[in-house]
């Protein structure tokens, strides 16, 4: 697989610029967050090309920038961020990926992981039998055309009004669970009959269930506002998206665009990044449909949500109040939102892409929940599941360099083939066991591909976000507990 | 001939298929896909459906073709292993696709793939050769 040869200055310990000379038809220079160690890998891949080519989008502003997860995507890197004027620029459905508003939820509970230790094994299989997963997974809900349509406006208050979660929750979900401007009228029939069945499953691949303990904090005060109190207290991750009603509105709107750019005389390298003027009736489609997928995401998480409740109080035999279980925030890291950014000392709306990248807004932005407004936004950072996740703040720093945006993840290392040849499922299962942690897994060979060597250090990413002062680190957990599709 | 070979991808994974011609290409595509998803093997030719597409030009073609068969697999849980390619065209085809549902007694699903993407897409007609990554 050809790396990257082509320019690249280093700006300082975390930052490396692709400039616009490069290659012919950037508009843009492309900037990568990583450090030394982690730039040699990165350039082994597609990636770095892909952030050049990301650079050839029509309106964009600032850089092409990959967060440090970065890696080789498919159009876009995983881990990229570009930002584009609503007046002239294009939105690009390949910017948001397949599975758009992929995220991540934390819940937190009153337990501490001594308590919840001795029931681990019996928590895993509640979890695992409850909440439908892996691929052929059918969910609970049956839904008419009709209610479609209003989880596809609705979200997370559809889930809510059916009795799935809490509506505390809605608060502390990014867009509250609900993103406006939906427009039911441009899914396809095809995508609704494909997320029909779905809703409320957890999918396969690097979707999961975790569940783990604080071990360490990093920022007390902060931690203390987000309900995240002492070390060894037990949380948990929802990580999932929007299922095949997201992929079919992406394949939908990439062969519109493809249309559109022929239309618009627009050109791009390679055709996975196919687009059309943010303005423009496709591209207004596009965000019509793709907050509908947004959406569809949102209230899967809040279902999914509501059945790991319920499995918890069940074997914990207690009820919720005791329990906790408080969402204390859900993040979208597959998306396109438009935002005001300032833009040479200008306010100017942007269409802001983040594919595996995730939103951190600082303390005081008008769109940080009430409760934190003075914390900033809280980010989740899953990484892989023997090692830790993180939960960070947003800065103000973010939102004068990255459009308010940070990491996503660990980011994948090794691809699935090659963590297939070097560990097996059944060794992946084993050395988890060895450090405490418990998995339930669809399958096997599954896990072997998502096995920690797969990734990146967690460790690693954060330090770079933390060292360029786009986040700022609060907390970090240890999974005990991890289920899989 | 090999049907069609793997492409080692950090994330996702992406083949190369060949044939005599196109449309056994675009079969064995299909073939592959199926092979990223379960055990072909264990997949019995009991049921069959006629999977008609059309698209603007032949690479839009082969994105449609098999994101229509991902469709078949979400909406009716069909795995399939057979496919008879009836018409081909640059810009439409039909073929008779056959296998038979999910059964998660018999198969064993290995990888979910969220979708064909463009990302690289070759329908190279020299050699009868196309090539596509896909979204895991």
């Amino acid at each position: 697989m050809p790396g990257w040869s082509g320019q690249l200055e280093k700006i300082d310990e975390y930052r490396w610029r692709i400039p616009k000379s490069a290659k012919a038809g950037m508009r843009v220079d492309g900037l990568i967050y990583a450090d030394e160690k982690m730039l040699h890998q990165i350039l082994e891949d597609k990636a770095t090309e892909q952030v050049a080519n990301v650079a050839f989008l029509p309106g964009i502003v600032g850089y092409s920038m990959a967060m440090p997860d970065i890696h080789w995507g498919y159009g876009f890197a995983i881990g990229g961020v570009a930002a584009t004027r609503v007046s002239d620029g294009v939105i690009s459905p390949g910017g948001v990926g397949f599975d758009i508003n992929c995220g991540v939820r934390l819940m937190r509970t009153n337990l501490t992981v001594e308590e919840v230790r001795p029931h681990l094994n019996k928590l895993a299989d509640a979890i695992f039998n409850d909440v439908p997963s892996g691929l052929g997974s059918k969910g609970n809900i049956k839904l008419n055309s009709r209610e479609m349509e209003e989880v596809l406006i609705k979200g997370s208050r559809w889930a809510v009004n059916n009795g799935y979660g809490r509506k505390e929750d809605l608060l502390t979900t990014e867009e509250k669970g609900e993103i406006p401007g939906a427009d039911p009228d441009r899914v396809s029939a095809r995508a609704k009959e494909r997320g029909n069945p779905q809703l409320g499953t957890l999918g396969s691949g690097n979707h999961f269930l975790e569940v783990a303990y604080i071990d360490e904090i990093y920022e007390p005060e902060i931690a203390q506002v987000m309900g995240l109190d002492h070390v060894g207290q037990v949380v948990l991750y929802v990580h999932c998206g929007s299922r095949g009603l997201g992929y079919q509105v992406a394949d939908d709107y990439i062969k519109e665009m493809i249309r559109a750019m022929q239309k618009y005389g627009i050109e791009v390298p390679d055709r996975q990044l196919a687009c059309a003027p943010v303005t423009s009736p496709e591209g207004q489609a596009y965000l019509g449909a793709m907050r509908c997928a947004a959406n569809y995401a949102w209230a899967n998480r809040q279902c999914i949500t509501h059945w790991v409740r319920e499995a918890f109080c069940r074997v914990m035999e207690m009820g919720e109040a005791k329990a906790g279980l408080e969402l204390v925030y859900d993040v979208t890291h597959n998306i396109a939102k438009i935002e005001e950014h300032e833009v040479e000392g200008k306010k100017v709306k942007l269409c802001v892409h983040r594919k595996g990248a995730t939103r951190a807004f600082p303390a005081g932005h008008p769109d940080v929940p009430p409760q934190y407004a003075k914390i900033g936004q809280p980010i989740l950072i899953p990484g892989d599941m023997g090692r830790f996740s993180y939960v960070l703040v947003g800065t103000e720093q973010a939102m004068k360099e990255t459009f308010g945006s940070t990491c996503h993840g660990a980011g994948r290392l090794q691809s699935r083939s090659a963590a297939k040849r070097n560990i097996s499922g059944r060794e992946v299962l084993e050395a988890l066991d060895a450090k405490g942690i418990t998995v339930r897994a669809g399958s096997l060979s599954g896990l072997a591909e998502e096995a920690s060597e797969s990734y990146k250090d967690v460790n690693d990413v954060v330090g770079v976000v933390q060292g360029a002062g786009i986040s700022n680190k609060v907390a970090r957990t240890r999974p005990i507990a991890v289920i899989k599709g | 001939m090999k049907r069609f070979e793997l492409i080692e991808h950090t994330a996702d994974i992406g083949l190369n298929a060949y044939g005599k011609d196109l449309p056994e290409a675009f079969a064995n595509a299909a073939y592959g896909m199926f092979s990223i998803i379960d055990e072909v093997d264990n997949v019995r030719e009991v049921e069959t459906r006629r999977v008609e597409v059309s698209a603007d030009d032949i690479e839009g073609l082969l994105f449609e073709w098999l994101n229509s068969l991902l469709y078949y697999f979400d909406v009716e849980m069909l795995l399939f292993k057979k496919f008879d390619i009836i018409e081909f065209g640059d810009t439409r085809m039909v073929a008779n696709c056959r296998g038979e549902k999910y059964d998660s007694s018999r198969h064993q699903i290995k990888h979910g793939v969220k979708s064909a993407t463009y990302h690289t897409l070759e329908v190279d007609r020299k050699e009868n050769r196309v090539r596509v990554i896909f979204d895991i």
